[in-house]
């Protein structure tokens, strides 16, 4: 064997391999600048004040998203208003209420299923119980209640998660100076895992700008503001297609101008979003520390 | 304050809300197990009817799709077959790519350079759907339209696409599922201990060979969780591919233009009436039933996987 133990074999292969890796990683990366900056490059000169502030009208001629952007504020907010202390209170049971057993493996079970079940399906269900059974029809509410079922499992999950992290010396603290479990949880544990919570709330949030298939049949497609003050809560009830929706319809008949603009205005508030979550689980991360 | 108030009042009092936020908490946990009853039991509810109309075999095994037609045909066997497949080869393309990236982020890259590809791969799995399949309107069908030209120029019998076709959808998807796969195999890489490595090393094998002969099968069951999840975002992903795939039911070759199970629904839901509209809803319900098997092969993985680390 002439092959000496000092000498360092090359393998061939290793460097294959190596090559590989270094180009999946670059690709992966140059997507992501690709994506953004051909969204940026396209619709950038598409935003003005005039396309955020105005409504698409034939008759007056302009062309503006003002309708989907306040229809999208609307779902936002009716949806974490539900969905915020439902999660809130799913993760509370079981973090602190529930011994284990069979039905917190039944609720731990329907939430991760919940989370595993596509938008399209929510879509579907949100159409045949709220807006038939329920006789909502296409509304705002219809896609609320729809968006609510789908951020639900992410509520639930940042809650527990923070709620874990907790230590059991301030739970054991506030029993041993004679506080309930109830006042425990609203005075002590609430407010330690907020940030976590918050997190929680700012990813839905994120997850509702971004859906469009399970609100194409439940929220409709109309553009237009509310008629005045006393429109504003029966607006709920009518028809309304978010930012995405938008996007969409606009792309399927080809004013791209238009659906570049609203992807300009989707990534910025999809980056926003994203450095929030950032600096939360950062903030959070350091008090923990300490 | 009454003086003679005893520590039973307050404790008495206290009592009543105690148990009004014990059951308020418990009706919001149940909230999730009633939503997954409900739905399972409206998809079943609405989608069964059409299978005895229809007859079940001339609906899930016929290929001819004519909902509209003077003699209305609804066979679904194609857009079955679409889903499958274009799930398949998006994943083929995807997990490959997702796993090197992974490997270069927890062993290859140094440290600054891992802390801005990371959030760069979470900012991918942000971005709406719309905006991919927005993208692939622009971009990926005139590429794959090129290409198509070049493939087929001449040919008789090619029912030209412009680009829009399988081939389009199944690279939208593996685009989709990369933040997915990377997340979760990163995750499971960085959780394979660090003696594994040393002492792979120890015994004379390069760094390559350590990562896919020691990391990677250590780290199997993450990886394979990551792939799952991967199989059920691209099975159930509606509108990227719907702004891709073009819009006519066809076998599932790369050239031809297709409909998946989620597009079917978006494309016909809004008009469609009467036996159509019911088959829809079985289309909903067979999309349905195949995410559910894999919600559950996905707990099985990660049930096996916490039981292996005990």
């Amino acid at each position: 064997m002439k092959d000496s133990i000092c000498v360092k074999r090359k393998r061939v292969s290793d460097y294959v391999m190596y090559g590989l890796i270094y180009a999946c990683a670059a690709s992966s990366v140059l997507l992501l600048v690709g994506i953004i900056l051909y969204v940026l490059v396209k619709g950038a000169g598409q935003i003005n004040i005039s396309f955020l502030t105005n409504v698409t009208s034939v008759l007056r001629g302009t062309v503006g998203i003002a309708g989907n952007i306040v229809n999208t504020l609307y779902i936002i907010i009716i949806t974490m208003l539900i969905a915020t202390p439902i999660g809130i209170g799913a993760a509370v049971y079981l973090n602190e209420y529930a011994k284990p057993g069979k039905l917190v493996s039944l609720i731990e079970f329907a939430t991760e299923t919940l989370a595993g079940i596509p938008s399209i399906i929510f879509g579907l269900f949100g159409m045949m119980f709220f807006a038939q059974t329920l006789g909502l029809g296409y509304s705002l509410l219809t896609g609320s209640f729809t968006l609510t079922l789908m951020v639900l499992p992410l509520i639930t999950r940042n809650t527990q998660e923070a709620l874990k992290t907790v230590p059991d010396s301030y739970r054991s603290g506030a029993v041993g100076l004679g506080a309930g479990k109830w006042y425990t949880i609203r005075t002590i544990l609430l407010p330690s895992a907020m940030p976590g919570i918050i997190t929680g709330v700012i990813l839905a949030i994120g997850k509702i700008v971004g859906e469009s298939a399970a609100l194409l049949f439940t929220a409709g497609s109309a553009y237009t503001l509310p008629k005045g003050i006393s429109d504003i809560f029966t607006k709920t009830l009518s028809s309304g297609g978010t930012l995405t929706i938008q996007l969409y319809l606009s792309a399927q008949k080809g004013e791209f101008g238009i659906a570049f603009g609203i992807a300009v205005v989707l990534l910025v508030i999809v980056l926003l979003i994203n450095a929030a979550t950032k600096l939360l689980t950062k903030k959070f991360d350091v008090n923990r520390e300490k | 304050m009454k003086t003679n108030q005893s520590i039973m009042y307050s404790s008495r009092h206290h009592n009543t809300s105690e148990v009004t936020a014990k059951y308020i908490f418990l009706i919001s946990g149940i909230v999730a197990i009633f939503a997954v009853c409900s739905i399972t039991f409206y998809m079943f509810l609405k989608g069964a009817p059409a299978l005895p109309v229809v007859g079940p075999l001339d609906l899930l095994f016929g290929t001819v799709w004519q909902p509209t037609a003077q003699v209305p045909s609804y066979g679904i066997l194609y857009v079955i077959l679409t889903s499958m497949i274009g799930t398949g080869f998006a994943i083929l393309l995807g997990v490959p790519i997702g796993l090197l990236t992974a490997v270069f982020l927890t062993e290859i890259s140094a440290k600054h350079l891992t802390m801005i590809i990371q959030p760069a791969v979470e900012l991918l799995a942000a971005i709406p759907s719309v905006i991919y399949g927005l993208l692939g309107m622009m971009v990926l069908n005139p590429a794959i339209y090129k290409l198509e030209k070049l493939i087929f120029v001449g040919k008789a019998g090619h029912q030209f696409t412009g680009g829009a076709n399988l081939l389009s959808a199944i690279i939208v998807l593996a685009i989709m599922i990369l933040p997915t796969v990377i997340n979760m195999s990163v995750s499971a890489l960085k959780a394979v201990p660090q003696s594994y490595r040393n002492a792979s090393y120890a015994m004379g094998a390069t760094k390559i060979q350590t990562i896919f002969k020691v990391t990677i099968p250590a780290a199997k069951s993450g990886i394979m969780t990551g792939i799952v999840l991967g199989i059920g975002r691209a099975l159930g992903e509606a509108m990227a591919i719907n702004m891709v795939a073009g819009g006519s039911v066809n076998f599932p070759l790369p050239f031809n233009s297709v409909r998946f199970l989620t597009t079917q629904l978006v494309s016909e839901m809004s008009y469609a009436e009467g036996t159509h509209r019911q088959v829809l809803f079985t289309v909903g319900l067979v999309l349905f039933i195949f995410i559910m098997i894999i919600n559950l092969i996905l707990m099985a993985i990660s049930k096996r996987g916490e039981d292996d680390e005990r």
